[in-house]
């Protein structure tokens, strides 16, 4: 592929259409900009901040905006609360929607066909090769995201952790538990 | 379409594989895949449906076997010769044999940042008032459309519930197709597994799609 794509990127250049220094800001922008870090400071302000929390529920887009997280595949945002019997878990089974502008761009994994092709039908056993099992009477709530609006779960803040400022807590704040394949860590973890 | 990408509830995959510390690009030619795909996607000559229905028009054989960035890649050379701005031969040479077809406002590196921040929201007014709302029983339609559609087909002729109404959408069928936005209402609509997948379904299980009004009949 690296030829294939070397030879694209050639013709385009050659023809005017495409600028090598656009395609360079673009890969820093996900590479170093754009990641688990802006949704973990979105967890982490829902955790310390009830007023944000219930914005966050209302309009997802727009509180999340308000942190300064905007932009391609972040443009209609939904949060979703995973509380003591509802565990929330996201997946695109048509291509790979995710929420850009909070997590950065997918892992391989959730554009893979194992995970899209099982998500929807058996998440506990996709859950289990994470790692995670849930108590069997945890309702499990898939959110397949096949039109535009982009799922962020919200996870629920570790027991033991109510001395951290925001800055620590959205340590503990994983990407898979904001896709729902993971819980946040608990405190004194690393 | 009835493709290869409506992977819901499809068997034999195997596993999930979750890789530690997974970098966000495993080679360089997939940096370059990503900003081309973005880059040539500003020229503005096709929309993100056209581009997704590119990627699951691909072989069927050929989609599995090719990784994410790959399907990408052969999508987006599908898009640029199906609207002139490669030929074939430009391909087989691998550099520009034939010239421009003329020149275009493109995507400079000192734009990047405020077309990123910008992106690309497809909500659109609707003048009528939505014809669900929540709560309402609803039966996703069975239909197998030839061309692009994201009403997934394990989600078809199934009974759910409306559980949100989100405003008006570009719709992605004729979009896909240059056929205009004919933008409709979206809606969560939620099922129980026991609809989906029948009576051996994972106990406790919900599934929603975001499906659009013309998916959608009452129930």
């Amino acid at each position: 592929m690296t030829a294939r794509v070397r030879a694209l990127e050639t013709i385009l250049v050659g023809k005017g259409l495409v600028d090598p220094a656009a395609i360079d800001a673009i890969v820093e922008t996900y590479e170093t900009k754009t990641g688990p870090r802006n949704g973990a400071h979105v967890v982490a302000k829902a955790w310390t901040d009830p007023g944000f929390a219930a914005w966050l529920k209302t309009d997802a887009t727009a509180a999340i905006a308000s942190l300064g997280y905007t932009g391609r595949q972040g443009e209609h945002m939904r949060a979703v609360f995973n509380t003591e019997s509802v565990h929330n878990l996201v997946v695109c089974t048509l291509c790979s929607c995710y929420p850009w502008s909070v997590l950065g761009l997918p892992p391989v994994w959730y554009k893979s066909p194992p995970y899209r092709s099982r998500a929807v039908m058996d998440p506990r056993s996709v859950l289990a090769e994470f790692g995670l099992g849930l108590p069997a009477d945890t309702s499990i709530r898939v959110w397949d995201s096949t039109a535009e609006l982009r799922y962020l779960v919200i996870p629920q803040r570790p027991v033991g952790t109510d001395d951290l400022d925001a800055e620590a807590l959205a340590a503990l704040v994983t990407r898979d538990s904001m896709i729902g394949t993971g819980l946040a860590r608990s405190a004194g973890k690393s | 379409m009835n493709g290869p990408q409506d992977l819901g509830g499809q068997m034999g995959f195997g596993l999930v594989a979750p890789e530690i510390d997974e970098p966000v690009f495993h080679a360089t030619w997939e940096k370059r895949a990503l900003g081309l795909t973005l880059c040539a996607g500003a020229l503005g000559k096709w929309t993100i449906d056209e581009s997704r229905h590119a990627r699951e028009s691909l072989h069927p054989a050929d989609y599995y076997a090719s990784s994410y960035y790959e399907i990408w890649t052969k999508a987006l050379e599908a898009l640029l010769l199906r609207h002139g701005f490669i030929t074939a031969a430009d391909l087989a040479a691998q550099r520009a044999v034939d010239p421009a077809a003329g020149s275009m406002r493109i995507l400079t590196a000192g734009n990047v940042a405020a077309t990123l921040a910008r992106g690309g929201p497809c909500d659109r007014p609707m003048a009528a008032p939505p014809l669900f709302a929540a709560g309402d029983r609803v039966r996703t339609r069975r239909t197998n459309p030839s061309g692009h559609t994201r009403l997934p087909r394990y989600a078809r002729d199934c009974v759910g519930v409306i559980e949100a109404v989100h405003g008006g959408f570009v719709f992605p069928d004729t979009n896909a197709h240059g056929a205009g936005e004919a933008q409709e209402y979206v809606y969560t609509v939620a099922f129980t597994g026991e609809e989906l997948w029948g009576e051996t379904a994972s106990s406790g299980l919900t599934v929603s799609i975001d499906a659009w009004e013309s998916y959608l009949v009452p129930a």
